[in-house]
């Protein structure tokens, strides 16, 4: 394990100051669930380690109609037993409930499981539905960034090694949506996601035809990605029990897996499928109860 | 030669009630901390990286991985371990559920159940089997099939022990 | 002590006498031990499986500051003779012992130790590590047994024969050995046979999984005596180990034990505590060592992975005609793969007229396996009792009656042979058949119901325990039998019983080496069923110490009582005739030690019969046919214990060992890769949750053992020996795929449906394991 300092920053330019040693000699910290382990597995080599839970704006925290402000440092545990986070964007609560045990949950931060990048985090594709975005501060100031353009490939972020994730925002979700998150493990607990997907429907209440349709797909390609060619066959028509089901076919085809530890790309597919009827199912089930 | 070793960082701390100021590695975990700086060698490693929970200890009323947080992350924190379950010489009666029901077998993933089992109760006072057992999921036990586990912390919620 | 009473204590649910400590945190295990001016020691570990070591250049590493010592295998002393084997339920030769320990000219699995490094800080002796530079010449790479056999496959061992009943062969080879057993004419047998049944089966090496990581203690005084704080399960054992490595007498290395975070098999041979007391020795200070989660996955021993062919031949109305099995067990990197355990296990529930086993012991770049509770049982019982269940199927017979009509009783062969003494199979089976478990009909769709069964015939070896009575007339139970299990509690409580004293006059200390007499270690379901017999004679030689003290404080100067009239009970001693005074207390006589000598009963198991030992476990299970996951509705383990000393733990080792083989069924295995482990972590090597295991229903059935004051039998290995069949069975009955490999990962669970419902294979990926080359 490489030896490093550690800071714990109160203000953001104190943060941001410190961040200017840049080139993976430091490293922000938030959870700290996935960095610590990743360094003593010699996977990261910071010189310091930044821990940003105490600047505040990393804190922040505030939901209402216009929509949900998550800073990066807030535990997962809060947003998924957040009954606002639950109501309104159920996909959101659920996966954040699944990163990990309760003690990880404690620790573990939705920035934290953004920046970490795996193609396999559970909020990803959570927050791909509700088209996030990440607000992030650096030395050329603040910008956002949607979240679709966020994740470049496996640990890779927008990131430059200088900046600082400070929040992630969700606009309101559609009206008459439901939104549902699912991911596939072997055991109940303490798993990767072998595969993973969520889904937001919206719809017409009158017609009943879907104005919405949010999928997107965890750990079965490089980055979690959106299966916009199923969006893309749901919206406009009436769901029927056939047209869920060839949309979760067609979901397929946005999933590039490889095989590993955790299964084989086949397999990983054959996953996806599964997934999507079942998300895209409780949904429906839920906007026509 | 000589390996470029950061200094230690000095950490105010309260540990199962007592205040505590330990010069702590900037790299080392709070499980480390408390085992090797602390003394108080309670809580156990398993694993290491967070996938075993037998390092579990209460951080600010929370469970969580000691392994999984850095000692310097625990500044001005309040921490409880197994080693302060116990007050005033009197056994948290999830101990005395633990020894009465065979809860234990080889004992080092004891002190973690325990704790994690603790922040159920806290958070949960009368939890179904299904919120028991989700709330030690994070815990690995190899001796007891967790059968007897779940049954004790079943037994503390009922007020079957005092 | 007198003859058969109403039980005070044994049978009843006393809580563990290390209960507190561990619920306290104040018990002190292994990586617990620590001592002034300790230093760290790390181990430098191959990164390759199979590798020449052409040198190794300590140099740098020496001059970093903080290093203390670096040792290689040159600080092996020289090897004069093999003086033994060692191991308990897994033997192993001296010399392969000296090589597992630290390679020698090759390193022959990934995570092979190659130097070790003992430095004042653990971040020291880590950056030292990297430090000594290793000139490997990579060699190819021998992945499983299969290939190790084949043709031509690269060597491990160039010195290394195929041991066989046979002519010696003339080529070395990766097959250690190969035995046979059986009897009669498993052709004829078969030929008998209205069906016969041949089907192969493999299993996937898998690790104990004790949360404990190996951790040890050393130190070396002045005079070279050695002390080794250490997690094992058997101080003795652990002892001759080093004694033979490390060319010290016993009587200046003493073993000390600390509490052992599990073991199951695993925490038999010395690993790190020979390389810590090298690098005490060669510092001066204490050393002390605890290996990483990840090291433990690639340095320890776990169990090991098997490929077996079973055939079995019966008639109509379900009676056996013949049973075959073919078994190759890797061993890892040298022999010695658990084929005795296997060929014990498999077939003993059931009476075969015709019977034959052949078994290899073969050798491959994995770490040398160990002991995993009931080696060799839970795989072929994986293989025999699935066959079984699909011998029920074709002749349609009930697969608890198939058992049934086939099951062993007393007077009947063992697989070795012999003659069952008294066994419980058929009252355990009764007990089966009237429980609701399988009574209760399973329901709905996508689910299903399995039985297996399981057997153990028990280790036996010596088992001492010296009992002491002290002045205030409490008792110390003395012994070197480590606990791994909860025998502390059950020795004071077979002892209170024994002694007819309360249970708190009753304290078990268990000692180091040097402070007891030789004892073996604590495997094989052996513990308890010895130490009763042990602790028997003990208190029988105590009592009878006691006896002759008590007649000298019966007697007057007019009547003279002899030890011989003297009868003990309940805690007094009556003099049967000839004196006035009608008896003394336990405690007076006791206290009479001060002036009169020890009074110590010397207890021996002496030389015992096996106590053998089945279970039956009924699995109720659901299946995802859309994904292959498999849900454990339901499950009931059936145990012949003979008696249970205590009954909580009892049912505790029924459930730990269930859990276990569920975990083995259904999860876990070694992912390789050309030799190179992929999962060595808790996170990718899936052992059970809370949440992926159901209440575990324990039903204790007693037929007492043949032997021992109480009739207890060993109960810790055989719960793990059938839930890999009894899922693999309900699996079948819920959607009708029989899987014939383990781990039952929903994978492999979904791709056996996709064959089963098209016909086709879609594999591009080896779901299992990428080490069987197909």
């Amino acid at each position: 394990m490489k030896l490093f300092e550690y800071a714990a920053p109160t203000d953001l330019a104190e943060a941001l100051r410190l961040m200017q040693r840049g080139d993976g000699e430091v490293w922000a910290m938030a959870g700290g669930t996935d960095l610590i382990d990743q360094v003593r597995q010699r996977r990261k080599e910071p010189s310091l380690v930044l821990d940003l839970k105490r600047v505040p704006e990393l804190q922040a925290y505030q939901g209402g109609p216009q929509g949900l402000r998550v800073g990066a440092a807030v535990p997962c545990r809060r947003i998924s037993s957040d009954p606002l986070v639950k109501d309104r964007y159920p996909a959101l609560a659920e996966s954040a409930a699944l990163v990990g045990s309760v003690q990880i949950q404690n620790r573990a931060t939705l920035g934290g499981n953004i920046c970490n990048a795996a193609p396999s985090a559970d909020t990803a594709p959570a927050l791909l539905v509700y088209e996030a975005r990440a607000l992030i501060a650096g030395p050329g100031g603040r910008r956002e960034v949607p979240l679709d353009g966020f994740f470049l490939g496996p640990g890779k972020t927008a990131l430059s090694s200088r900046d600082i994730l400070l929040e992630l925002r969700l606009p309101p979700p559609p009206a008459h949506s439901h939104s549902h998150y699912l991911r596939f493990i072997p055991r109940e607990e303490m798993d990767i996601a072998v595969a993973g997907v969520a889904s937001l429907l919206a719809l017409d209440p009158g017609t009943g035809r879907c104005t919405r349709a949010r999928i997107a797909l965890g750990a079965v390609a490089p980055r979690p990605v959106r299966a916009l060619e199923a969006e893309a066959l749901l919206e406009g028509q009436v769901p029927t029990e056939a047209l869920l089901r060839e949309a979760a076919a067609r979901a397929v085809q946005a999933a590039i897996p490889i095989s590993d530890v955790r299964g084989s790309a086949e397999y990983r597919k054959a996953l996806i499928e599964v997934l999507a009827y079942r998300t895209l199912e409780q949904c429906l089930q839920k906007l026509r109860s | 030669m000589a390996l470029r070793i950061p200094p230690r960082i000095p950490l105010r701390t309260t540990i199962n009630g007592d205040p505590y100021e330990l010069m702590v590695k900037p790299y080392q975990t709070l499980l480390e901390a408390l085992r090797d700086e602390a003394g108080l060698t309670g809580t156990k490693e398993g694993c290491g990286n967070g996938n075993c929970g037998s390092c579990t200890v209460l951080f600010n009323g929370l469970p969580v991985n000691s392994c999984l947080v850095l000692a310097p992350e625990a500044q001005d924190g309040h921490i409880v371990t197994v080693e302060g379950l116990a007050k005033d010489g009197r056994l948290d009666p999830l101990q005395k559920a633990f020894s009465q029901h065979g809860a234990l077998q080889c004992g080092i993933c004891t002190p973690g159940f325990l704790m994690a089992a603790r922040a159920i109760l806290d958070s949960n006072p009368h939890p179904s089997e299904k919120v028991i057992r989700a709330g030690i999921a994070g815990n690995l036990c190899r001796c007891t099939g967790y059968d007897k586990i779940v049954r004790a912390i079943m037994a503390v919620a009922r007020g079957e022990v005092d | 002590m007198t003859g058969r009473k109403e039980p005070r204590y044994v049978g009843k649910r006393v809580i563990k006498a290390d209960a507190l400590e561990k619920v306290t945190g104040a018990a002190l295990f292994g990586a617990d031990a620590r001592l002034p001016g300790m230093l760290h020691g790390k181990v430098l570990r191959s990164p390759h499986p199979h590798a020449r070591i052409r040198a190794i250049d300590c140099g740098k590493a020496l001059e970093l500051e903080g290093v203390k010592a670096v040792v290689t295998v040159a600080d092996l002393p020289p090897f004069e003779e093999a003086k033994a084997a060692f191991g308990g339920e897994l033997m192993i030769d001296q010399v392969h012992l000296r090589k597992l320990t630290i390679a020698h000219d090759k390193a022959l699995f990934e995570g092979h130790a190659i130097a070790a490094v003992a430095a004042t800080s653990p971040e020291v002796a880590e950056a030292a590590l990297e430090l000594i530079q290793v000139d490997y010449e990579l060699l190819p790479v021998v992945e499983n047994a299969l290939d190790a056999m084949k043709e031509g496959a690269p060597l491990l061992h160039e010195d290394l024969y195929t041991d066989t009943l046979g002519e010696r062969p003339k080529a070395p080879s990766n097959i250690a050995s190969i035995i046979e057993g059986g009897w009669g004419d498993v052709d004829k047998g078969f030929a008998e046979a209205d069906v016969v049944l041949e089907k192969s089966y493999e299993t996937q090496m898998v690790h104990q999984g004790y949360i404990e990581p190996q951790a040890c203690l050393a130190s070396v005084d002045a005079d070279g005596n050695v002390t080794v704080w250490v997690s094992t399960q058997g101080t003795f054992n652990a002892q001759r180990q080093l004694s033979a490595l490390l060319m010290i007498p016993l009587h200046k290395l003493n073993v000390v034990p600390l509490e052992i975070g599990g073991g199951f098999g695993g925490k038999i041979y010395v690993m790190l505590e020979t390389l810590a007391i090298l690098l005490a020795r060669k510092s001066g200070r204490p050393v002390k060592m605890v290996m990483t989660r990840a090291e433990v996955f690639r340095g320890t021993g776990p169990g090991s992975p098997a490929y077996i062919d079973v055939k079995i031949g019966a008639k109509r109305d379900g009676h056996l005609t013949a049973c075959y099995a073919k078994m190759i067990l890797d061993a890892g990197a040298f022999p010695g793969s658990p084929v005795a355990g296997a060929f014990m296990v498999g077939f003993a529930p059931y009476k075969m007229p015709h019977f034959k086993q052949e078994g290899y012991d073969v050798v491959t770049n994995k770490p040398r396996v160990q002991a995993y509770r009931a080696p060799g049982g839970t795989a072929v019982a994986f293989a025999v009792e699935s066959a079984l269940d699909q011998v029920a199927e074709a002749l349609g017979i009930d697969p608890l009656e198939l058992r049934r009509i086939n099951a062993v009783e007393e007077g009947d062969l063992m697989t070795s042979g012999q003659k069952y003494n008294r066994i419980g199979l058929k009252q355990l089976l009764e007990r089966v058949a009237q429980h609701p478990a399988w009574t209760q009909p399973s329901s709905g769709p996508n689910r299903g119901r399995g039985l297996a069964l399981g057997a153990w015939q028990g280790a036996v070896l010596t088992t001492t325990a010296q009992v002491i009575a002290n002045t205030d007339g409490t008792v110390t139970v003395v012994t070197g039998q480590v606990d791994v299990t909860g025998t502390r509690t059950t020795i004071q409580q077979m002892t209170a019983e024994l002694l007819e004293l309360p249970l708190e006059l009753v304290k078990v200390n268990v000692v180091d080496t040097h402070s007891a007499p030789y004892t073996d270690l604590s495997a094989g379901s052996r513990t308890t069923y010895t130490m009763s017999v042990a602790l028997k004679n003990g208190c029988q030689d105590l009592v009878a110490h006691m006896k002759r003290l008590a007649a000298d404080l019966l007697s007057h100067p007019e009547s003279k009582v002899r030890p011989e009239d003297v009868n003990y009970s309940n805690g007094r001693f009556w003099a049967s005739r000839g004196s006035e005074q009608p008896s003394v207390s336990w405690r007076e006589v006791a206290e009479r030690s001060r002036t009169r000598g020890p009074l110590v009963g010397q207890g021996n198991s002496g030389r015992l019969p096996p106590a053998p030992t089945f279970a039956a476990h009924v699995a109720d299970v659901e299946v995802d046919q859309e994904t292959g996951k498999v849900r454990l509705l339901r499950y009931t383990c059936f145990q012949e214990v003979g008696k249970a000393i205590n009954p909580q733990q009892v049912e505790g080792q029924m459930q730990g060992g269930a859990g276990q083989g569920i975990g083995w069924g259904l999860f876990e295995y070694y992912f390789y890769q050309q030799g190179k482990l992929l999962n060595p972590t808790f996170l990718d090597y899936r052992m059970p949750t809370a949440l992926d295991l159901p209440m575990l229903d324990s039903v204790l059935v007693e037929v007492p053992a043949s032997e021992g004051p109480f009739g207890a039998r060993g109960v810790g290995e055989v719960p793990i020996v059938p839930p890999a069949a009894a899922l693999a069975n309900a699996i079948y009955r819920a959607v009708g795929v029989r899987m014939s490999r383990l781990p039952m990962t929903p994978e492999n669970v979904y791709w056996a449906l996709q064959e089963k419902g098209a016909g086709v294979t879609p594999r591009g990926h080896a779901p299992v394991s990428s080490s069987r080359g197909s």
